[in-house]
């Protein structure tokens, strides 16, 4: 049984249609990371795994149920799958630890003193326990991603999604957020992330899906795709990124 | 040096704003009165102060109420048209005209609001009639004729209420009682009732009607024959719990014209023969004689 | 304006800001203009003084309208009825504020199921916005009172802060709504990614935003209620419009509405400054956050 199995789906929004079937499945503790160009529809994939988009056909399962049936309660789905945005997303009114406390509480029904353990102890290991108090605004770039990670480790998910979590920070402040994945990666935690850091999807992912108009054009080991990619468009696509130097 | 300069400017200004200030303020002047100077009047059609030579015009409040007013309204007179001659005021009125030298046909009138009929300001009537009790507020901007009638202030309650056993004024003390904006009713309420619940004040009468209604006040002050047109007609299951003594030196009603307008001394005369001649008399047995019955309240 | 972001150089800001200001030429020269732009304010001051009080009607304006003894003889009993003004407004104001909330969280609701629930909240904004806050209060506090059912209270105050309250919550409603929507949605898709239900999400992320962006128009329509609890006189209570227009009948001088203008005004003025210090604050804590504020 997978962690994760995407079967079939399609997704238009209105006359657009950016995914044209998608078959992809995830094992426990594998990293897989979606590379394409921008539109090819890798945040379109999130949100739809994650149920923020309902799906125009296919279906999709998390540890062998079906997500995806009328029937099922998408709130407590979303609580077994961490995702973070390209935009942070946190919660400006609230406190980091706030942030991060806010759905422990509210959805897992946790106290307020057990909450704030766990959520500490999350900042503590990413190095954010003395920021706790801060609002996001007087945090860096950097620093905010972080936390929004640790927001959704907090509900202790199964499946992390992770949406081009770099592509908006300064370049001096990737290097944080990157090594905060690969500690997740190597502590185990099922992940899917999309991304535009090759150098870093290379390193830690176990495999490497390259999108291209809505499907999986090739998929398999970083060291076959990047080294030996079979399709030429994914060819092309690999030189952009070595011209632009960021491979 | 900059800093003189703005300092200078400053003070000079200052100065000058105190000084005008000081000359403007000081004691209020009394403002001259409009009206002309009073000589013998004569009060042949052809001479009298018109607003439109030939006519007599007449302001009243529309709708307007029986038992002042009657006969069948007709547009754009609502409840009771001041034309048919019917009603003690539109009699009386009639009647003065008649004194003046007009016929029924030379007159007109006029719908002007119950408010503005005795604010100052210069007059489209020459003159109304309208249950306006004199006052000497009033007096200071407008001229008042001589009473065509004096009146005592009467309360009207709801039948079965506590305040319906009242039998005297002080028994009113503890209720909240009504009136209409601007009337001496009103005044009567503060001045000679002072009762112990702030009393509410309407814009119209019609609101004052409606509260006494709703059992939202517990006693309506106006006039007594008007209190006996409330009962009659407006207010079903309410009486006229009572008149109030006639204060010394009396209300009454006069009619109302512009300051200074000298037709006022002519209808003075025209009011004097009626009374003489025992027409008002008479006119007040027909319309206002259902309207007095009512125990006094001291 | 320079901005955050402005990327022009200093000098082409300073140029920019000295125009601006125009005719004041503050920045060109200093102290000098600032004392000739206050000569030439005390000189047109003192030369519209001078109009006004020669002119040929000025006694009579001021006696009616500025008598001192007249407007001191009024204020009493103009300030004691306008506690009821006061009252009036504290009362309707948290109610208010509580009803608009539940209809603009109607509004939002999204689905089909939901479509009468939304349906109502636009009917009920409609004709709240509608129908004139005057009538409201006249149908309610003469009409309700007038069906006579059991149960149904007399009180004119209570039906006239009832029709307050249903107007004002109409225009409330629609200020919270524009809140509500001014939160991005990707606050709302975060909130629901961790799991927090549409509610949950309502109540935690986007309500907190949504209010703390729209507490300027909030306090606008504050200050419009303030001043609307006068029209609760049509009914006859005595609040302080109508204790000023009992003493104008009675001496047909109008200093006493000028005492009951200045009561509140004293107590819209504050409030509006309030509402503005508020901005600027506002203001100047999104330009330094930058981003997502």
């Amino acid at each position: 049984m997978s962690a994760l199995k995407v079967e079939g789906v399609h997704k238009s929004f209105g006359p657009n249609e950016v995914l044209r079937g998608i078959d992809l499945e995830l094992e426990d503790h594998e990293v897989v990371c979606l590379i394409g160009a921008s539109g090819s529809g890798k945040s379109t994939l999130l949100r739809c795994v994650n149920l923020l988009e309902p799906l125009d056909a296919g279906r999709i399962f998390l540890a062998g149920e079906e997500i995806t049936r009328r029937d099922v309660d998408s709130n407590s789905v979303r609580r077994r799958i961490g995702i973070v945005f390209q935009a942070f997303n946190l919660f400006p009114h609230m406190t980091v630890l706030r942030n991060v406390t806010l759905a422990p509480r509210d959805v897992l029904g946790l106290g307020r003193a057990e909450a704030e353990a766990r959520g500490r102890e999350l900042l503590a290991r990413f190095g954010l326990e003395d920021r706790r108090d801060e609002y996001p605004d007087r945090l860096s770039g950097g620093q905010q991603q972080r936390v929004a990670i640790v927001r959704a480790l907090a509900m202790q998910p199964e499946l992390m999604l992770l949406d081009e979590v770099t592509s908006a920070l300064d370049p001096e402040l990737v290097a944080e957020v990157l090594s905060v994945i690969r500690e997740l990666a190597a502590g185990g935690m099922t992940m899917l992330i999309a991304t535009h850091e090759m150098s870093f999807a290379r390193d830690i992912a176990h495999r490497v899906c390259f999108l291209e108009e809505g499907r999986i054009l090739e998929q398999g080991p970083p060291h076959e795709i990047f080294a030996q990619p079979k399709e030429p468009r994914t060819q092309q696509f690999l030189e952009r990124i070595i011209e632009a130097g960021r491979l | 040096m900059k800093g003189t300069l703005a300092t200078r400017g400053l003070l000079t200004a200052a100065l000058v704003l105190l000084a005008v200030l000081a000359a403007g303020c000081g004691s209020t002047k009394e403002s001259g009165a409009t009206g002309g100077t009073t000589t013998t009047t004569s009060c042949s059609k052809g001479d009298l102060n018109l607003v439109s030579s030939g006519t007599l015009t007449i302001g009243t409040d529309n709708p307007a109420f029986p038992p002042w007013f009657g006969g069948t309204a007709k547009k754009p007179w609502q409840v009771s048209d001041p034309r048919s001659g019917q009603g003690y005021e539109s009699a009386v009125a009639y009647a003065v005209a008649k004194q003046l030298g007009f016929s029924k046909d030379e007159v007109t009138w006029k719908h002007v609001p119950f408010n503005t009929s005795f604010a100052p300001g210069t007059k489209d009537f020459d003159f109304d009639i309208n249950q306006i009790s004199f006052s000497p507020a009033r007096a200071k901007v407008v001229d008042f004729s001589d009473s065509y009638y004096d009146v005592n202030q009467a309360v009207v309650v709801n039948k079965g209420t506590p305040i319906a056993s009242a039998t005297s004024v002080s028994a009113l003390k503890p209720y909240e009682l009504g009136a209409q904006l601007g009337t001496t009713s009103y005044q009567f309420i503060k001045d000679e009732i002072k009762p112990s619940k702030q009393p509410s004040v309407f814009p119209s009468n019609a609101g004052a009607v409606q509260a006494l209604k709703n059992k939202q006040i517990d006693g309506l002050v106006v006039d007594l024959p008007t209190a006996f047109y409330v009962t009659a007609v407006q207010v079903p299951n309410s009486k006229v719990l009572g008149q109030f003594p006639t204060q010394p030196g009396g209300e009454h009603f006069g009619m109302v014209f512009q300051k200074g307008n000298s037709l006022v001394t002519c209808v003075n005369k025209a009011l004097s023969t009626l009374r003489s001649d025992g027409t008002l008399k008479q006119l007040q047995q027909q319309w206002l004689a259902k309207a007095t019955g009512a125990p006094t309240l001291k | 304006m320079a901005s955050e972001g402005d990327r022009r150089s200093d000098p082409e800001v300073a140029e920019r800001r000295s125009r601006l200001l125009g005719g004041l030429r503050l920045e060109g020269e200093g102290a000098r203009g600032v004392a000739i732009a206050l000569i030439s304010t005390a000189v047109f001051l003192v030369a519209i003084v001078v109009a006004v009080t020669q002119s040929a009607g000025w006694p009579e304006v001021r006696r009616t309208f500025f008598d001192w003894g007249d407007i001191s003889g009024s204020f009493p009993d103009i300030a004691r009825a306008f506690v009821l003004n006061v009252k009036i407004f504290l009362v309707c104001e948290v109610f208010i504020l509580v009803l608009a909330l539940v209809i603009a969280v109607l509004r939002s609701l999204q689905g089909p199921v939901f479509f009468p629930l939304r349906a109502l909240a636009i009917i009920y904004s409609d004709l709240a916005r509608g129908i004139p806050t005057i009538l409201v209060i006249a149908l309610l506090g003469f009409g309700a009172p007038a069906l006579q059912l059991t149960g149904v209270p007399r009180s004119r105050l209570f039906w006239a802060g009832v029709g307050l309250v249903l107007v004002y919550s109409g225009y409330v409603a629609e200020v919270y709504r524009a809140g509500i929507e001014s939160v991005h949605p990707s606050q709302e898709a975060a909130a629901r990614s961790l799991g927090l239900s549409r509610f949950q999400a309502l109540r935690r992320v986007i309500l907190p935003q949504a209010i703390r962006r729209v507490i300027p128009p909030l306090l606008n329509d504050f200050i419009g209620l303030q001043k609307d609890t006068a029209l609760v006189g049509t009914l006859g209570v005595i609040e302080a419009f109508n204790q000023s227009q009992i003493d104008t009948n009675a001496t047909f001088t109008y200093g006493s509405y000028l005492a009951a203008a200045a009561l509140f005004v004293a107590l819209t003025i504050p409030l509006a400054r309030l509402t503005d210090w508020l901005i600027a604050r506002d203001r100047k804590r999104r330009q330094a956050a930058g981003g997502f504020a």
